[in-house]
């Protein structure tokens, strides 16, 4: 076996790449999910230009996916609108936050996270009937409930929402773990919109995967500044996550809702296994 | 972390328990709500066509910045492997970790992007390109203000001011 060329290695992480955006843009993770494990555990890269390449995947399948969805009109736009006050200013916090923390720390945090996340979500796998009823004041004031068309069901589901100020804390907490991650921190947003606000599970993606591409924006400019940006990185990612995001899209709108929680959750946890014994066996 | 759980607990406002399938007092409204008062069948028609415009807009923003960002990083990485004919072959003896290693040089200043481009450097060409995907959400959010105050929808415009403040600050403040 010869070295791995840089065209290898373009090519190569371009496809793992598509695979990335279809996922991550079913389930609302947004790609860096995938993309920072691969990097650092599969082509040894430096974590911290790991998470550089990661933050623009997770743009890519934020933008990728976001046509298709809003066409689709699952994205509740007013919702990821009001909780983007708490990511983005999290996601502003978090990346000057990231430069105090060492890379095992941030393997172990991130760990945790998403071991939390895939239990908060399993836990709720048999849930479909959305809310019809909310008395939540902050919901009520700016309508935030919705109704989406849903292809599996084939009927057009109205919901409720509640829960805005546990929301807005997590959404907080998910926009420092993405400034600090470099992850969509969709890991965090899904389950706050799924089982802390009661959005249905493929509203919750498709407004995380709205909300990841601005949460992730917020950070890129400090990122691309400190020089974590590597082009010959971002390059494929970006190129294949787009073209994986948009396919996920589309698979969506034709799966149930406990299919997207089950893949939710199973991707979950091996990542965070995988994330933890990096953190604790160097 | 158990607020998770109990979303009525810990909320002023409270919440409710789902009353299974059947009231569905606002379903006409649909997604196109919104509004704190009740809209009229002709206010709500013109509303949806409204949010329907803004949508599409949206989406039509979304797909000309992926498109042309796609587009510029193919062009910066056919620059690169022109330029590196070393970098090109399936099996040699340049590994991809000269480029990925934590010394590398690529451009990370809007000056240092400026000289890269003007040499015709295939990676300030991706670089630039992935630029256009990252100023893809920002745009979107200013759109939504657009798109909010076209609804007369005050406090959502708002809202999205805020985000697009935050945004356009987390750039400043990082010296892009």
């Amino acid at each position: 076996m010869g070295l791995m060329t840089p065209l290898d290695f373009v090519v190569s992480l371009a496809l793992i790449s598509v695979a990335a955006g279809v996922l991550g843009s079913l389930i609302g993770l947004g790609g860096g999910v995938v993309i920072v494990p691969v990097l650092t555990l599969l082509y040894h890269v430096d974590i911290r230009l790991a998470i550089g390449a990661s933050i623009v995947s997770v743009i890519a399948t934020s933008s990728g996916a976001a046509a298709a969805y809003v066409r689709e009109r699952m994205t509740n736009l007013r919702a990821g609108m009001f909780l983007e006050i708490a990511t983005t200013t999290g996601a502003v916090s978090g990346a000057y936050l990231t430069t105090l923390l060492p890379a095992r720390s941030l393997f172990i945090f991130f760990g945790l996270v998403l071991a939390y996340s895939s239990f908060a979500t399993f836990r709720r796998r048999n849930v479909a009937a959305p809310l019809t009823v909310s008395n939540d004041r902050i919901a009520n004031y700016f309508d935030l409930h919705g109704s989406y068309y849903d292809p599996a069901e084939e009927r057009e589901i109205p919901y409720k929402v509640v829960g805005i100020k546990p929301g807005l804390g997590l959404m907080y907490v998910a926009g420092l773990v993405s400034a600090l991650l470099g992850i969509g921190s969709g890991a965090l947003k899904v389950p706050a919109m799924d089982s802390a606000m009661h959005l249905p599970m493929k509203v919750s993606s498709a407004t995380s995967n709205f909300m990841i591409g601005v949460t992730a924006a917020a950070s890129a400019g400090v990122y691309f500044m400190r020089g974590q940006i590597d082009p010959i990185i971002a390059a494929p990612v970006a190129a294949g996550v787009l073209l994986g995001a948009t396919v996920g899209a589309k698979v969506l709108g034709r799966v149930t809702s406990k299919t997207v929680r089950l893949v939710f959750v199973v991707v979950l946890v091996v990542i965070s296994l995988e994330m933890l014994q990096k953190g604790l066996l160097p | 972390m158990t607020v998770m759980n109990e979303p009525s607990g810990s909320s002023a406002s409270g919440a409710s328990r789902p009353l299974g399938p059947g009231d569905q007092s606002r379903g006409a409204l649909g997604r196109a709500g919104g509004r704190r008062r009740q809209l009229s069948p002709a206010e709500a028609a013109l509303m949806e066509e409204k949010v329907r415009k803004v949508e599409v807009a949206i989406s039509l923003v979304l797909r000309v910045g992926v498109m042309l960002s796609v587009l510029v990083i193919a062009a910066g990485l056919g620059l690169m492997f022109a330029h590196h004919s070393a970098y090109l072959p399936l099996r040699g003896d340049v590994s991809y970790k000269a480029l990925t290693s934590k010394g590398t040089p690529f451009p990370h200043s809007i000056a240092s992007l400026g000289h890269s481009l003007a040499k015709g450097d295939g990676r300030g060409v991706v670089v630039a390109g992935v630029f256009i995907l990252i100023l893809t959400p920002v745009l979107r959010v200013a759109v939504g203000v657009v798109s909010f105050l076209y609804e007369k929808d005050l406090p959502m415009a708002l809202v999205t001011l805020y985000v697009l403040a935050v945004l356009v600050g987390s750039f400043l403040l990082a010296g892009v």
